[in-house]
């Protein structure tokens, strides 16, 4: 199969328009064109290594602050997930755990992964790197539910002296962390990936 | 090798393999033969339907704006919060840059989104010449679509209400509810955009 670049055309990656390969700019929506985007690595490593960084204070600092009849508890992301699961709430202690520690290591893994196997030959074959390029564009948005958490709960428990609930430091480096991850995955070129396997034919 | 026209080529945004544009009839769908990443489906009166779950959309979030979201009362004593307070719960000192994040995550941009979207193919639905820009606000609805989180926040709602209801009685308010239509309603209305058919009328209509 032809690629659009082999046939010296460009594709513009938002509109699907097809222009010849010297063409700076899609007639059609005006957006940049790029045949490979030269340093999608780079951006996708300085991204996700932004977003590793701030995952650490994240998971070590308070994700909530508690104060209920005159003394205080800081819970963190995992503290969290504990505590949902002394409530006995399983189902919901897992969609948390699953979003907020499973997601993003688990994206952070296949990130570098992606990175790494378009410079050399890789176990999975193009397929199977491409879906998981679409799983971790998809799923990385749902980490932010704990974030919302952490926002609905300070907004609607604020009772003077019974209780009150305010966010912790951790909530914004999270919330960080999985926008600078976002941005990882959208900096990559998924192009890469065939292309790789394109060349070791 | 010869080329056919340029503008009877697809190419696939995610492998770069070069497709010819086929006319597919109504409800068939074309994916890329070397990733299965889908190229186009039919352009066909759908614009209206996305025209008219977009308009929904708008009023609901207008109601979920302003309407109470939940009450809270715990031995008499009441709280309760609305879409905006849940934004502007970050008062403290560093809390700031996250009140933006929520806000436009979760009302700015997908606003924003939706109204781009009206203005570029509402005169297309009436077989009209798309307006000034409309391109340029096609390209920008597309661009916000992973940044507009409406369904998440309703799951982080949800997880919310599990941790305070052993706490306190908590009641739904209706912008809940307006809340929770314009999560289903989002979603029926992604489905329904193709791409690449919204290019191909915008671009038709304009010559």
């Amino acid at each position: 199969m032809t690629t659009a670049r082999e046939a010296g055309l460009v594709a513009c990656r938002r509109c699907g328009q097809v222009e010849v390969i010297s063409a700076p700019h899609c007639q059609r929506c005006g957006s940049a064109l790029q045949s490979r985007d030269e340093r999608s690595l780079q951006k996708v490593w300085a991204w996700l290594i932004a977003g590793m960084i701030v995952y650490i204070p994240a998971n070590l600092y308070p994700m909530l602050i508690t104060r209920s009849l005159g003394h205080t508890s800081d819970s963190t992301i995992f503290g969290g997930v504990v505590e949902l699961v002394e409530l006995g709430s399983y189902d919901i202690a897992f969609v948390v755990f699953f979003a907020s520690v499973v997601i993003p290591i688990g994206k952070f893994i296949a990130i570098i992964y992606l990175a790494i196997s378009v410079q050399r030959r890789s176990i999975l074959n193009m397929h199977q790197r491409h879906k998981l390029y679409e799983v971790i564009e998809f799923i990385g948005r749902w980490s932010m539910i704990d974030v919302f958490v952490v926002a609905i709960l300070s907004a609607l428990v604020q009772l003077d002296s019974i209780a009150t609930i305010n966010p912790g430091i951790a909530a914004v480096s999270f919330a960080l962390s999985v926008l600078f991850t976002m941005l990882a995955a959208q900096s990559f070129d998924p192009r890469l990936i065939w292309d790789a396997s394109r060349n070791t034919e | 090798m010869s080329l056919p026209p340029l503008e009877d080529l697809v190419a696939c945004s995610q492998c770069d393999t070069l497709h010819n544009a086929m006319t597919l009839s109504e409800g068939e769908t074309a994916a890329c033969r070397q990733c299965g990443t889908p190229l186009m489906t039919s352009r066909s009166s759908a614009l209206a339907r996305v025209l008219s779950l977009a308009l929904t959309s708008v009023v609901l979030m207008i109601a979920a704006i302003s309407f109470p979201f939940l009450d809270l009362d715990v031995q008499g004593r009441q709280s309760g919060t609305s879409v905006i307070g849940a934004v502007l719960a970050f008062q403290s000192s560093w809390g700031f840059p996250l009140a933006i994040a929520v806000a436009g995550f979760i009302i700015i941009l997908p606003l924003t989104r939706l109204i781009a979207l009206i203005y570029a193919i509402g005169p297309l639905t009436r077989g009209a010449k798309p307006r000034r820009y409309a391109r340029q606000a096609f390209a920008l609805a597309e661009r916000l679509r992973p940044w507009s989180m409406v369904e998440i926040f309703m799951v982080g709602v949800t997880v919310a209400l599990i941790k305070v209801a052993g706490l306190a009685t908590v009641t739904i308010g209706p912008a809940f509810w307006a809340f929770a239509a314009l999560v289903v309603i989002t979603v029926l209305k992604d489905q329904l955009i193709c791409r690449y058919s919204i290019w191909e009328e915008l671009d038709t209509a304009r010559a």
